[in-house]
């Protein structure tokens, strides 16, 4: 096969994109999971191995960057390495998000949850289901998937509106859990932008197939 | 219009060279049909069944020229026989082993310079090196050792210029896969030089075997009762014999100098077609 | 709340080969006074492809012909230093250069077939070897072009002349041919200089699958190439004083993309050479 080396390598490198997702998904899971239990001792474990998503992503990059010099691809063998070098980058900053999520349950120390959770679970529960199909779609080359999935972004963006609210009552009513609800809402607000960055991948997607950029169903935040 | 001049001027001189060029080749192309048509015309009166399978009787001036045929053929024969294996062997060695010093290069001028000595030169050096020295008498021997050494000169330098028209590149390839320099020469060399080495081998042979001079000193005779029967005999030659009767014997018919004369011509000019054949035929072979 | 710092290993995406098939120590090449080659000192590994870069009249070829004992072709040339393949010493008196080119064949800039059929130029080798069974030579014909990925196209034309193939063929043809001698190194002068993009790249592919059985060191001026094909890359210097000086060496993806020695980076971002 013509260029079998480079092909050899492309999917390599796509193994490894769909691993260093995984790895960021099981980061999301994971943090809204500590969350719910207030498992602080799992929520550390999750701020320590965010450094195995960061390696992962300078590797990929590194790699990338071998391929480009050595292998010296162009249009369509080009666009693919530069739109993988962008979704690491999206994928790595996912994974400072549950990172983050994780942090906050920290903050929270032995203070329990200011209520039960319901929507920040679904809205985690939708983001990671975007990424997942955003990376699938990436490796299929599947633009219409890929257009069709930031469309879905409006889900989160209004479970994130419930929230949003549902928390601001809180702290009406009662002054003193502030502080309480405001830790939810970050952790509410670093879900629905996972689910931002899932759009970002989608658009690098249609780039690589298409050559074009666009921009698809910008959210509203 | 001083530019139309010039180009003007460009093309007449243009013509003039052009016409020059084909006047010279005219001048050299017309002799050579002139002697040939010449010869035929003359000669071919005399060309008869008994012409060719007889021998001379009455000192030539009756009979035919058959032994002389036979003589100039067997003096081929012998002076390939002796001139191609040494001359192709030394050729290889020239080009393809010896180093690259004062003494080959002293070689290569010597070998150049042998094809410039008269010919009536190798003649007395049979003479006194084959005959006299080496006690071979006048002979046929003697005589086709001697025309080697003349054709020596011309088959080797010819011979040479075919091997080093052999790619340097096959040289290497070959060597590259673990052949010795002789598999080389022999598998890889020789079979591309080969047409090349034959083509000079024939032109020198058959230029030598045109000559009178040295086989005059040799051992050429001009009457002999029979044909030789070993290579220590004397023997008739077509040049010699056509030397005498053109020369030395009074009364001699016009026409039976002429008929000589034309087969002589033929066999040479048949030995030289000969050439071309044989490298034609190796062409195509070769790929 | 992203908090990241600290150095990150690079992780080799080809592992580094443990084997050692070629190495020189001090390397000097003479032709007459000139100097060709100074003090190099390399170690070649084996199963893997090791490209020699550099601008033109660097060295890159007399280095390559170090191997295969080439350069005693020329007249007053002059190695010191050691060469070894394996353990044995290429430039020992007792060496056997017959066998030395057995084991490291050669492949040309130009593609030169031998004036013969297909048969006959990769049979060469084995025949000059002392192989004269005509079903071993065919087994040897037939797998060494299968092996140099050219079986498929010559396969009807096995007995007509080498020449009447395409440039890119009559290159694989070369390549079967040294195969057929079954070699431990082949040594690839500029392979495709000669040679149109798409028989480049055949070529480029037909190297990364023999890899993997034979030590493969390319000369070549195409640095995009050396970058596609090569696991480790040489970098040979062209300067007044310092022709035939190896600059750089070191696995390709280190040397493409993060070379050490600024007259790399330079030769090989364009900069001069």
């Amino acid at each position: 096969m013509p260029r079998a080396i480079y092909e050899k390598h492309l999917k390599s490198l796509h193994e490894d994109v769909l691993q260093l997702g995984d790895m960021v998904e099981k980061a999301i899971n994971h943090s809204i999971e500590a969350l719910k239990k207030r498992d602080l001792a799992m929520a550390k474990q999750i701020v320590e191995e965010d450094v195995n998503i960061n390696n992962k992503r300078f590797d990929i990059e590194q790699r990338c960057i071998q391929l480009i010099a050595t292998q010296q691809p162009m249009a369509k063998d080009l666009r693919a390495i530069i739109a993988i070098l962008h979704i690491i980058v999206d994928l790595e900053r996912m994974g400072d998000y549950a990172e983050g999520i994780s942090r906050i349950n920290i903050l929270m120390g032995d203070e329990p949850l200011l209520k039960p959770l319901i929507d920040i679970p679904r809205m985690a529960q939708k983001a990671v289901e975007m990424l997942d199909r955003s990376l699938q779609a990436f490796i299929k080359e599947d633009v219409e998937e890929a257009r069709r999935i930031p469309k879905e972004d409006d889900e989160v963006d209004a479970l994130w509106n419930q929230v949003y609210r549902e928390l601001i009552f809180f702290m009406i009513q009662d002054p003193r859990t502030i502080s309480r609800a405001t830790y939810l809402m970050w952790v509410a607000h670093n879900l629905e932008r996972i689910a931002d960055r899932a759009t970002n991948i989608c658009e690098r997607v249609v780039f690589t197939a298409t050559g074009k950029m666009e921009e698809i169903g910008a959210s509203r935040y | 219009m001083i530019r139309s001049e010039r180009g003007h001027g460009a093309k007449a001189t243009e013509r003039i060279a052009f016409g020059l060029l084909a006047l010279a080749t005219f001048l050299v192309v017309a002799p050579v049909i002139y002697i040939v048509v010449f010869i035929l015309v003359n000669g071919s009166g005399s060309i008869s069944w008994e012409f060719l399978t007889q021998a001379p009787r009455h000192r030539g001036l009756e009979g035919g020229i058959f032994p002389a045929i036979v003589g100039t053929f067997y003096l081929m024969i012998g002076t390939l026989l002796f001139a191609l294996p040494v001359g192709v062997f030394s050729a290889i060695y020239l080009t393809e082993y010896a180093r690259r010093n004062w003494l080959t290069r002293l070689i290569n001028l010597s070998i150049v310079n042998l094809a410039g000595v008269p010919s009536i030169v190798f003649g007395l050096f049979g003479l006194g090196l084959f005959v006299l020295a080496m006690r071979s008498g006048s002979s046929l021997l003697a005589a086709s050792l001697t025309l080697a050494c003349q054709a020596l000169a011309m088959i080797i330098t010819t011979s040479r210029e075919a091997l080093m028209a052999v790619p340097r590149s096959y040289r290497e390839g070959s060597l590259a896969l673990g052949a010795t320099k002789w598999q080389t020469v022999l598998h890889v060399v020789l079979p591309q030089a080969m047409p090349g080495i034959i083509t000079g081998t024939v032109l020198a042979t058959s230029r030598a075997i045109g000559e009178t001079a040295p086989i005059l000193a040799v051992g050429a005779a001009f009457l002999l009762p029979s044909l030789p029967s070993s290579p220590l005999d004397q023997f008739m030659a077509l040049p010699y014999h056509l030397y005498i009767v053109a020369t030395q014997v009074p009364g001699m018919p016009e026409r039976t100098m002429w008929g000589t004369a034309l087969v002589l011509l033929v066999v040479v000019l048949s030995f030289n077609t000969m050439a071309m054949v044989v490298r034609w035929r190796f062409r195509q072979r070769r790929v | 709340m992203v908090i990241f710092s600290g150095e990150i290993e690079r992780i080799p995406a080809v592992p580094a080969p443990e084997k050692i098939k070629l190495r020189t120590s001090g390397v000097n090449l003479f032709y007459g006074t000139f100097q060709a080659l100074r003090n190099i000192s390399i170690e070649i590994p084996a199963q893997a492809i090791t490209a020699i870069i550099g601008p033109s009249g660097c060295g890159k070829t007399s280095f390559l012909r170090l191997f295969n004992r080439m350069n005693d072709l020329i007249h007053n040339a002059r190695v010191e230093g050691s060469v070894e393949l394996d353990d044995m010493p290429i430039y020992d008196q007792n060496t056997d250069v017959v066998e030395l080119r057995k084991r490291v064949g050669m492949v040309f800039q130009k593609p030169n077939p031998f004036p013969m059929s297909v048969f006959d130029n990769v049979a060469f080798g084995p025949r000059r070897h002392g192989k004269d069974n005509r079903k071993e030579l065919e087994e040897i014909v037939e797998r060494s072009l299968h092996r140099a990925a050219l079986l498929d196209e010559v396969k009807d034309k096995i007995h007509e002349s080498a020449l009447s193939l395409s440039g890119g063929q009559q290159q694989r043809l070369c390549i079967a041919r040294v195969l057929a001698v079954d070699p431990e190194v082949i040594l690839m002068d500029e392979p495709c200089s000669a040679l149109d993009p798409v028989a480049t790249l055949k070529i480029e592919d037909l190297m990364r699958a023999l890899s993997e059985n034979y030590t493969i060191v390319i000369v070549t001026h195409n640095m995009q190439q050396a970058a596609r094909v090569s696991d480790m890359a040489a970098f040979l210097m062209m300067a007044d004083d310092k022709t035939g000086e190896l600059v750089e060496y070191g696995p390709t993806n280190r040397v493409f993309t993060n070379p050490k020695d600024p007259r790399t980076e330079s030769y090989i971002t364009g900069r001069f050479g």
